[in-house]
This record gives structure tokens, sequence and C-alpha cells, in this order.
């Protein structure tokens, strides 16, 4: 290395030295902490005490907990795979050259910039039992107990899936970007050939844009497991039988309410081998259908 | 070297940014020692403490103490007084002592009480023995509230009965409630407009009307669900500190929801209490007169001069399954004032506390918060000054030997949260009322298990360090 290229390495790990140190103390530090509290009677105040493997073991028993990752689980498993197909599907009809797209494009993308806790706070109204707007719609088409979405345990996690397709805007951007990436001449080869339009998205759009559905896929498996601020603000404690208590926020009750803060970090690190594990076996099952065209 | 004396600043500045955190000695310009004061409240309440504490810097030339409003502040408190840099004093509800003292959040103040001649003679007892824990005074009680039934003297009067008879048992609360509730049915092709206890009993059976009114409902407002169980006789925790969820009393006050609701139906339950708006809006089914009677706490006053300031309404106490020996039972909490571990102005912030446990600050700010003061002796003319028209009969109730708080338990949010589950599965069907208690009982027993455990590891330092904190 010449004197030159020390002085330009030296400069450039200055220049970046504040996000090196951010990075150590407020997220390297934090993360290595929360894995030795995961093994301590920890509650913030008081010096931690080392207990082993007692929070994990304690997770094993806690039906509270199995039914907090129940219900993160069923939710993911629903809403999930109804947002990626209703973002493509969305972002399909806005790629097709009608009048005012812009317009159309705006208005679906609208409802992702309106903040977590306004949407929950509208959606608590839209989904109220007697006075909804949802449930109003639902009684002209001749529904005679539609459902009461918020306080039977049935209803709540379907609630929330259906907050949460509300706000696709982001996908369908994503797809769309990746939709006006697919060559025309591909389309065009397929239409000389006879391909019909269902034929030319099922064996052209989707092979083209498989890496984005693949790249959402994986980001909503992440943000799907890990739902917060609807969840709390839509059913703060979990609503009616623990029916809407996901995982993120019985940690959140453990770590800031139970002042269980060893616990709830011993809960964050499954989370996160969990996402791990799921984002793994998600990468292993696309793997042979995500075309990469490079 | 430009730009390495650009990285350099940047550096510098983040550093200096860090060592932010440690406060400085903070006076005014005149030298007053400023006391940083974080409080729960906002709008009429923050107003009210405001006042006292304008009144306090303007009494004294030492002292200027700062309130501001902090939400939600026990985490807040918790997390500051965690990172070593918490407020002076803080406002915590009585309920939180405990757990704070316990982990050893809060400075001790026995010593301080003890000093300026402040002893629990001055007080409601009670409200004294809310703010001790295991052998020390950890908080002062400003603007304490206890609860009791709210009932709508007009819709007593449309219904042929007596708005000076409230009821003196569930018994008679239940009977008043078909009088008072009032549905609409289906009867030969008509909808009609009825008193409950207007039904055939086919139609009771059938259970096909539509609530229009109730005269009362457990879950109206619902915020006392979980507590409910001290009007049936029963207890939360015993003597020894154990948990008694599954006591019962508590177990006949959730069979007591589980009847209501399947007295009236689950379906009309849901649509009844979807149609209410929150407690404090002019929606409110008390304010706007579709529930005739509620259980409430001494704050409701401010929603109905808001609201409904033309509302007939009288308090009681809430009728206990047992009149004779459940009478006048009532639940009591207070707002307090703590110094949290670590405050870097605890004796002047503790001239703050004793301030409030005067007369006269006490009383003001209990008509600005329209609550009462926990001093046992009040002025002449307090009752007279004080907005809420019913406010002797708080006094009055949070003064009764059936005066209940929550168990003293450093897990109490947990426990609450459990009994809040449980008793919300009992109203509506979900899990029989037995099994819903059990439940509680198990989980919170093995809770209280490890806290107990926890505690034992550290009792020992823990009370040393109390004796040396203990604010002189």
């Amino acid at each position: 290395m010449t004197s030159l290229e020390r002085h330009n390495l030296r400069l450039g790990l200055l220049f970046v030295s504040p996000w090196i140190l951010g990075f150590l103390v407020f997220t390297l530090y934090p993360v290595a902490a929360s894995i030795f509290f995961s093994f301590c009677d920890y509650d913030v105040l008081s010096a931690p005490v080392w207990v082993g493997g007692m929070n994990y073991r304690d997770m094993l028993t806690d039906q509270v907990f199995w039914k907090s990752l129940y219900n993160t689980l069923f939710f993911s498993v629903l809403a999930l795979p109804l947002g990626l197909i209703l973002a493509l599907l969305l972002a399909i009809l806005l790629n097709q050259p009608v009048r005012c797209r812009g317009a159309f494009r705006a208005i679906f993308f609208l409802p992702s910039l309106v903040p977590m806790v306004a949407g929950a706070m509208v959606w608590l109204w839209i989904l109220n039992g007697k006075l909804g707007l949802l449930n109003q719609f639902l009684a002209t088409l001749g529904m005679q107990h539609p459902p009461q979405w918020l306080s039977d345990p049935i209803w709540t996690k379907p609630s929330l899936v259906l907050m949460g397709l509300w706000g696709v805007g982001n996908t369908v951007v994503i797809y769309l970007a990746s939709l006006q990436d697919v060559p025309q001449s591909l389309y065009e080869a397929a239409e000389i050939d006879g391909a019909s339009a269902w034929t030319r998205l099922r064996h052209v759009t989707l092979p083209m844009i498989s890496p984005v559905i693949y790249f959402n896929l994986i980001m909503g498996i992440i943000g799907t497991l890990q739902t917060f601020a609807s969840a709390y603000v839509m059913f703060n404690g979990g609503g009616p039988n623990r029916s809407a208590l996901f995982y993120a926020v019985y940690l959140y009750q453990n770590a800031f309410e139970f002042r269980q803060m060893g616990y709830a970090c011993a809960m964050a690190w499954l989370l996160f081998l969990l996402i791990l594990g799921l984002t793994w076996l998600a990468t292993r099952l696309t793997q042979k259908h995500v075309f990469y065209s490079t | 070297m430009k730009s390495l004396r650009l990285v350099l600043l940047v550096l510098a500045c983040l550093f200096c940014g860090a060592g932010c955190g440690q406060r400085v000695d903070e006076r005014t310009p005149d030298g007053r020692v400023i006391v940083s004061y974080w409080e729960k409240w906002t709008g009429f309440e923050l107003d009210a403490m405001q006042g006292v504490v304008d009144d306090f810097n303007r009494s004294q030339p030492r002292i200027e103490v700062r309130l501001l409003p902090v939400s939600p502040i026990d985490v807040k408190i918790m997390l500051a007084t965690a990172g070593g840099n918490p407020p002076d004093l803080a406002g915590l509800w009585s309920f939180s002592v405990p757990d704070f003292a316990e982990k050893g959040a809060l400075t001790p103040i026995s010593s301080a009480l003890r000093r300026t001649g402040i002893t629990r003679e001055q007080f409601i007892p009670l409200f004294w023995d809310l703010c001790g824990y295991r052998g020390f005074q950890w908080a002062v009680p400003v603007a304490p509230a206890s609860l009791a039934l709210h009932y709508n003297r007009a819709l007593f009067r449309e219904a042929g009965l007596d708005p000076d008879k409230p009821p003196q048992s569930i018994a008679e609360l239940e009977a008043l409630n078909e009088k008072l509730t009032l549905v609409d049915v289906t009867r030969t092709g008509q909808v009609m407009r009825l008193a409950y206890c207007q039904l055939t009993p086919e139609e009771r059976q059938a259970r096909k009307f539509a609530l229009v009114r109730v005269g009362h409902l457990p879950q109206e407002p619902g915020s006392f669900l979980d507590l409910m169980g001290a009007w049936f006789g029963g207890s939360l925790s015993d003597s020894k500190g154990r948990i008694t969820a599954d006591a019962p009393g508590n177990l006949a006050a959730f069979r007591w929801f589980r009847d209501t609701t399947q007295k009236y139906g689950v379906e009309n339950l849901r649509n009844f209490g979807a149609s209410g708006g929150g407690l404090a809006s002019a929606q409110n089914p008390f304010l706007c007169g579709r529930v005739a009677m509620e259980l409430q706490g001494v704050w409701m006053h401010n929603f109905i001069e808001k609201y409904a300031p033309d509302l007939d309404w009288g308090v009681a106490p809430f009728p206990a399954a047992d009149p004779v020996a459940g009478k006048d039972t009532t639940l009591v909490e207070s707002d307090v004032l703590v110094i949290p571990r670590g405050a870097r102005h605890a004796e002047e912030a503790f001239e703050f506390m004793a301030y409030l446990c005067r007369r006269g600050p006490a009383e003001k700010l209990a008509v600005g918060q329209h609550k009462f003061t926990a001093l046992r002796d009040v002025s002449p003319d307090f009752y007279a000054r004080h907005p809420n028209p019913h406010i002797r009969e708080f006094v009055r109730l949070a003064n009764s030997p059936q005066a209940r708080a929550v168990p003293r338990l450093s897990i109490w949010r947990e426990y609450q949260e459990e009994l809040r589950v449980a008793a919300g599965n009992a109203l509506w069907l979900v899990t029989p009322p037995e099994v819903a208690l059990a439940q509680v009982q198990q989980r919170v027993a093995w809770r209280w298990e490890r806290a107990q455990a926890r505690w034992d590891r550290v009792a020992e330092k823990r009370e040393k360090e109390w004796q040396q904190r203990d604010l002189p």
C-alpha cells in the first residue's frame, strides 16, 4: 500500500467513523448485550442476575407466549400471501396504459403515507361493529349479522389483515418499477407466438419480476412477524381473549410494562432465529423459481 | 487537512452530544435550584398542578419547580432512572409504588417525613399506607380518588323509580336494571319499545331484541371488571401476600358477568357496546342516557360538566352482593409524588412534596383537579368550594372500613392484565368463570414465585441501600 493509499484509507475511515461509532454504540453493543440479558433476570433498574436458560425454559411453559406466537404466525400466513397477490394485481392494473394512470397510482400509494397510528385510529371506526362503514356496507348487501371485527376474537386478526391490505402501496410501487423493467421484446415475441394475456403473465411477467417477488416475500416475512403498531393501537393489551396479542406486543409488554427485560430479550432472540429460519426456508423453496436475467 | 478537521469537528460534536446526557447543576439566573418535575397529567389536571407549582415557586426564594407533562410516565421514569438521569420529582400512581420501590427506582423518604413532622395521623390512613412498602415510605399521596355508583336520576323517574333510592345490593341493582333497560322487540310484525321486565319469558329466552338502553352492565364502562370481586367479598391477595385470584368472592363476580351476558345475549351486548363513544366524549353511554347506572370514579364529574352539564345525576355507594358486610365498599387509588433514585435535588424536591401535604395547597389541587385530598381534615369551606356536588360522598367512602386498594404487589401490572383477560373471557362466555380464574391463579402464582425469588436474591442488599439512601 502506497503512502497515498494509506492516507486515503485513513481519511475514508475517519469519514465513516461517525457511522462506525454509531453502529458500535447504538446497534452492536445493544445486540450483544441483549444476548447476555436473555440469560439473566433483568428488570432494567437493577443489575442483571445470571439465571442460565431459565428465560428460554419459561417460554416453553408460558401459554401467553405460545398464543402470541400462534397469533403472529396466523396473521402472517393470512396477510403475507394476500398482500403479495393484491399488490401484484394492483401493480399490473396500474401498469396498463389508461387515462389518469398517474392519479390512480397516487391514490393507491397514498394510504401507505398515513402514519400507522393515525391509520389504526381511522380503522377503529371503519371496523366498529355497529356504526362502522364496513358493517354498514355489509348490511346494505343484506348481511343480517355482520362480523364484530373488534370485539369478537375470531375477527380481530382478519381485521388487522384488512387494515394491512389497505397499506400495500409501497409494495405496489416496487412491483410497478419491476414491471416497467420487463423488456417489451419478450412480450412482442410471445404475442407473435400466439401467447394469451394469461400465458404472457405466467411465462414472461412473473419470471422476469421473480427477484422482486422474492424480495417482497422476504421483507413481508420480516415485517409481518414483527407487526406491532397497528395491533398495539387497535387492541391495547391484545384484544378479546388475547386474540390480537402479537409476538412483538407481548415482547414489549414484558420489557416495558412487566419489567421482565431478560425474558423480553430471550423472546427477541427467538424471534430473530425464527425470522432467520423462515427466510432461509423461503430462499431454499424459491431458489429454482427466481430468475435473474444477468 | 481540511477534510480531517471537518471529520474531527463531527466527532467532537458527537462526543459533546453524548456528554449532554449528564445534566449540570441547573439553577435559575437568580440562583434558585431548579427541580425538574415530571407529571402524567395533561389538560385541566396539569393546569391545576401548575397553579400549585407557581404558588410554591412564589412562596420561597430558594427553589423553582419546573413541571413537565410526560407520557407514558412509568416507562419514561423507568428508563430515565436506569439511565442515571431521572427528574427530581415524579407523579406516579400509588399502585406503581411497590414495583418501583422493590426494584430500587425510588428514594425512601421515611426520615424526611419524620423530620418535617408529616405523619400518618394527618392522612386518611389507607392513602398513607399506599405510599409505604417493605417498612419505608416512598411517596406522598396527592389527589386521591374513590369509586361509587353514578346514576341517572331522570331515567329513574322515567322508569317510575324513586331517584333517592339507589340500589342497596346487587340483587336490587339487577331488579332496577330490568325496569331501566329498554329493548326494541318485534311483536306481531311490529317493532315495540319495552322495558326488559315487560318481555314475556319466551322473548327473554329467545333474546331476539335490540338493547336501546341499559340499567346497568358490568362492562359499562368496564374499567374495573378485574376488581369487581371486592363487591362480592373477594380479595386478590391475602394477609400473607399470597395470590387469591380464585377466591369465592372473585368467582361470584365473574359468575355475575357470565349471567348478565347470558341474560341479554352476546350479540345484543356487542351491538350495544359498539354503538357507544369513549369515556371522554359526548357519546359516552352514561352521559347520553343510554346507561342508567355505572361504577365510576370521582373524575366522572369532569366529563359530566363538560359533555352533559344538564344531566340530573346522583352518587351512591356501589351496591355489594351482601348489603350488610359489603356496605360502603369502594376502591381507592391515589396520585403520588415520588423522588426517583439518582435525583440530583432530592432535598429540594422533598420540600415541594411537604408543601403539597399542607391543607391549603392540597385543597387547591383537589378543587382544581375535581378530586379530594388525602388529608384527614379539610377546611370548613372545602366542600362548598368544590365543583363536584357529590364530593362529600366520595370522601366518606374513602374513609369507609370497606375501602380497599389493589394488592400491594410488585407484579400488580401483570396480575391486572391476567384478570382483565380472564374477566373478558368470563363475560363473553369464552371460558367458564371457574376456569378463567383458575388460569389467572396459576399464571400469577408462577410469576409471583419468580418475583419473590428475585427479591430474595437482593433483599438484604436492597434494604441496606434503602437505609443508607433514606432522605434525611
